[in-house]
């Protein structure tokens, strides 16, 4: 009885100023929905970075030509009509009526022209796609010609990929900097417009709803379809601690947390208020990377031993948790995508130990320490790094675990010396599903140049990879993808330690969310 | 007086070079590279360089720091290679609540701390200095994000009568919601120094009690109170106000914790994130604005002992 006296006492207390501010919030009607981002926004241009959340705040401001759908196909976004030549060689796009950037000038042909080049520039799929393009121009206000050098498969998947770089359609002016700078104006033509006076970097975006946008009449569906803002405001306040996140959520603060980690979300399920739920079908592929220029790496049977070691179900348990939130995947690319196959996946699908022992004895191992680098600021990868240890010291290897943060990482990574000199043997990381989703990603290049850290080098695997772009139908794409994944995993690539799946939080006045690899908050709304 | 200030103004100049040089070097010399940082897992070697040369990180060295001193010299702190926003501005952003949770800190603390220090000393050995102790203890061990946590438990989840985080500004939102929002920090980040400075007061006014002339002064009829009021604080002050100096210093620096779990925008936050990313010129600048806060502070405590000790003058 005292203490739900007190409690009452207490509560009227500090609900006196409690009452003041929300009669001063009542009488605004304004729609606003509180968001807890992946991440901080730390720069504003999709281009310049590869960001995840500079991409998503891309997709807040800016509007694409083609968009990626819940099937995986791209779909007409910004572009009302388009037809190609009968060799292939010639695209002719035109641009939707009443298309308009946020400063009310209507976008063009050569605003699109401008930002396809620049994107161009930095895009590892826009690149080769600029490749075989001869020509680039608009003929009319409303009217995109590509003209190409040879017949190419992925004109619509390039210029409607949905993760970094996605090619946003910026005004001219803007698109005309330089690739390798930040671009200082932010004016796009999407559903909300970016407030850019009211950025806090470190803490708080707040977007605004574009009344001027017009869109598509189709359905929703992934990052196509029409997008409808249906709140006047969307804030994003990045909580740099999970927990307090949590709270803010389950007090009501908040309405939607785009990443909680999984060790909270039974925590959030048990409010009758809030449901979590996954919402990426990809979700993230997890990945051990083996430097092949070093030794023991170097040589693939070493590769192959280690690989033999890994056993996902114990990556996943330890780094992820709840089995709900993982699933074993012996496919390089996402399972439940297209290209998902397991040819060759033999080598993983056991994680036998002995079997690993006994590869390795064959080798002729001399005992050269391997460097795992172990980046301590990222949970999940700090707890890769350190299954992957034990697996390869039980396996036989002598293994030396260098913890740092993740920014140190990805300097280092980039050395090709020897570990004497600043070079490692292996390090961790996860693609996003959406990134890794056909064999063009350069996770899976097989030349040591232009390829990924860790060089590996396999001409089988180039050819395989330059034939895709040219296949057009689906069975054919399937079978370049069987190859590639084959020399993959004969030359011991990377371990793929499987699929693992981060839920969304929100409070149940929150409506209408997209199934997308990708956050979008278009076509949400707080009741 | 005056000279005395104008001196140790002008003495800073020396230490803010060494500190620039140090922090400088410290930076350009410890591992991880801001460019692959922003360019992100696809891009090339060549990319990286490129976006390295834009940023003018492959000057050498002595041409980057003469680069930045020049501009600091102009009272530019330079650009974050992140965000892109003047470093002078994203402080200007942050300072007001990092200062507001100090203040409130320091006030609450010194309100809370020297009575029950005082009290203690005049009553030691009692049970309420027992309980004082037993609090500066407990004050000193409990980590801040667990209190932290326990408090938002209690008063945000369970009660639901303060807000779990986030700031509000007096200036632009009103006194209502910057108390709202400001209670819980300021009781999670006092806790400490109120135990720090209850012990220092009692200590002091202890040391000050068993001097001749307060027994003087108890021989000439003197109320306990008065003794207390007049005779034993004001002489225990210059050590207890050494160590709320201190305190203030150690708390500029000690609010990363609390800023990130109660989500306040501060400059503990900024520091924290600008180090993850190695975003050098927010780093740089901070840490020049925090080595000037620093001496800026040193030098009123030396005044401020003058209020207290006659017998020191400059």
């Amino acid at each position: 009885m005292k203490t739900k006296l007190k409690n009452y006492f207490l509560s009227a207390i500090f609900s006196i100023p409690l009452a003041f501010g929300f009669m001063v919030q009542g009488a605004v009607a304004e729609k606003v929905m509180r968001v807890i981002p992946h991440a901080d926004l730390k720069n504003l241009d999709p281009i310049w970075t590869t960001a995840y959340i500079s991409r998503n705040h891309g997709y807040m401001v800016y509007d694409t030509l083609f968009a990626m759908d819940e099937d995986f196909k791209p779909q007409p976004q910004m572009v009302e009509s388009w037809n190609t030549s009968s060799d292939g060689k010639t695209w002719t796009f035109v641009l939707r009526d009443g298309l308009k950037f946020h400063d009310g000038n209507p976008v063009t042909g050569d605003d699109v022209v401008a930002s396809l080049e620049r994107w161009g520039k930095r895009d590892g799929m826009g690149q080769q796609l600029f490749n075989v393009i001869t020509k680039l121009e608009a003929t009319d206000s409303k009217t995109v010609v590509m003209e190409l050098s040879e017949a190419y498969g992925l004109v619509l998947e390039s210029i409607g990929k949905i993760s970094s770089n996605v090619p946003f359609i910026m005004p001219k002016r803007v698109a005309e900097t330089d690739p390798f700078e930040q671009i200082t104006d932010y004016t796009g033509s999407g559903p909300f417009k970016f407030e850019a006076d009211q950025w806090v970097p470190g803490s708080k975006v707040v977007y605004t709803k574009f009344k001027d946008y017009v869109p598509r009449s189709e359905p929703v569906s992934a990052a196509a379809g029409g997008k409808r803002a249906l709140v006047d405001k969307v804030i994003w306040q990045y909580f740099p601690d999970n927990t307090t996140a949590m709270n803010a959520l389950i007090a009501g603060e908040i309405d939607f947390f785009e990443q909680p980690a999984p060790d909270l979300a039974p925590l959030m399920a048990k409010d009758p208020n809030i449901t979590v739920e996954v919402n990426d079908p990809l979700g993230n592929i997890g990945f051990a990377r083996f430097n092949h220029l070093l030794p023991p790496f170097d040589d693939v049977e070493v590769r192959r031993a280690a690989m033999m070691a890994m056993k996902q179900e114990d990556y996943l348990a330890s780094a992820i948790g709840d089995p709900q939130f993982w699933k074993t995947c012996y496919s390089v690319f996402p399972c439940g995508t297209p290209l998902a196959n397991d040819v060759g996946s033999d080598i993983m699908a056991t994680g036998d130990i002995n079997a690993a022992k006994a590869a390795l004895a064959k080798t002729g191992y001399d005992g050269t320490e391997v460097l795992i680098m172990q980046p301590t600021d990222i949970p999940v990868l700090s707890a890769f790094s350190l299954v992957t240890a034990e697996k390869l010291r039980k396996a036989g290897f002598k293994v030396n675990v260098e913890a740092m943060d993740w920014s140190t990482l990805t300097s280092r990574r980039a050395l090709r010396d020897p570990v004497g000199k600043g070079g490692w043997n292996m390090f961790h990381t996860w693609w996003i599903g959406a990134d890794v989703i056909d064999p063009m990603a350069i996770a899976f290049s097989g030349d040591p140049a232009a390829g990924w850290f860790g060089w590996p080098e396999d001409a089988e695997l180039e050819k395989a990879r330059s034939a895709f772009p040219k296949a057009t139908t689906l069975a054919e794409k399937q079978e370049i993808a069987k190859r590639v994944q084959e020399r993959l995993w004969a030359i011991g690539a990377s371990g793929e330690l499987g699929q693992f799946f981060t839920p969304v939080a929100y409070r149940n006045n929150v409506k209408g969310l997209i199934k997308s690899p990708v956050q979008f908050f278009w076509n949400m709304s707080v009741e | 007086m005056l000279g005395y200030i104008f001196k140790r103004i002008f003495m800073t100049i020396p230490v803010m070079v060494v500190v620039a040089l140090f922090v400088f070097l410290l930076l350009r010399l410890s591992p991880g590279d801001p460019a692959a940082v922003i360019a992100g897992d696809y891009a090339t070697a060549e990319d990286v360089q490129k976006i390295r040369e834009k940023l003018g990180l492959s000057e050498p060295i002595v041409v980057q720091f003469v680069t930045w001193l020049g501009s600091l010299i102009q009272g530019d702190l330079g650009t974050s290679i992140f965000s892109n926003k003047p470093v002078t501005e994203l402080i200007a952003q942050r300072l007001e609540p990092t200062l507001m949770l100090a203040l409130t800190t320091i006030i609450f603390s010194i309100l809370v701390a020297v009575p029950l220090g005082t009290i203690a000393a005049f009553r030691a050995g009692s049970w309420i200095d027992r309980l004082v102790m037993l609090f500066s203890v407990g004050g000193f061990s409990i980590p801040v994000f667990v209190l932290g946590y326990i408090l938002i438990y209690y008063f945000s989840i369970t009660w639901r009568i303060l807000p779990v985080q986030g700031y509000r500004s007096p200036f632009e939102d009103g006194m209502l919601p910057f108390i709202q929002h400001i209670i819980l920090p300021t009781l999670t980040l006092s806790v400490i120094y109120i135990a720090l400075l209850a012990r220092m007061t009692r200590a002091s006014v202890m040391e000050v009690l068993e001097e001749d002339y307060i027994r003087t002064a108890r021989a000439k009829g003197l109320s306990e109170v008065k003794i207390l009021m007049r005779h034993a604080l004001g002489n225990a002050a210059v050590p207890i106000v050494t160590v709320i100096g201190i305190g203030i210093a150690l708390l500029i620096g000690g609010v990363v914790v609390t800023e990130s779990v109660y989500n306040i925008p501060g400059l503990g936050r900024l520091v924290l994130d600008a180090v993850l990313a190695r975003d050098y010129p927010i780093i740089q600048g901070l840490i020049l604005f925090f080595s000037l806060i620093y001496v800026l502070l040193n030098l009123i405590i030396d005044l401020t002992y003058t209020l207290f000790d006659p017998r020191i003058k400059y």
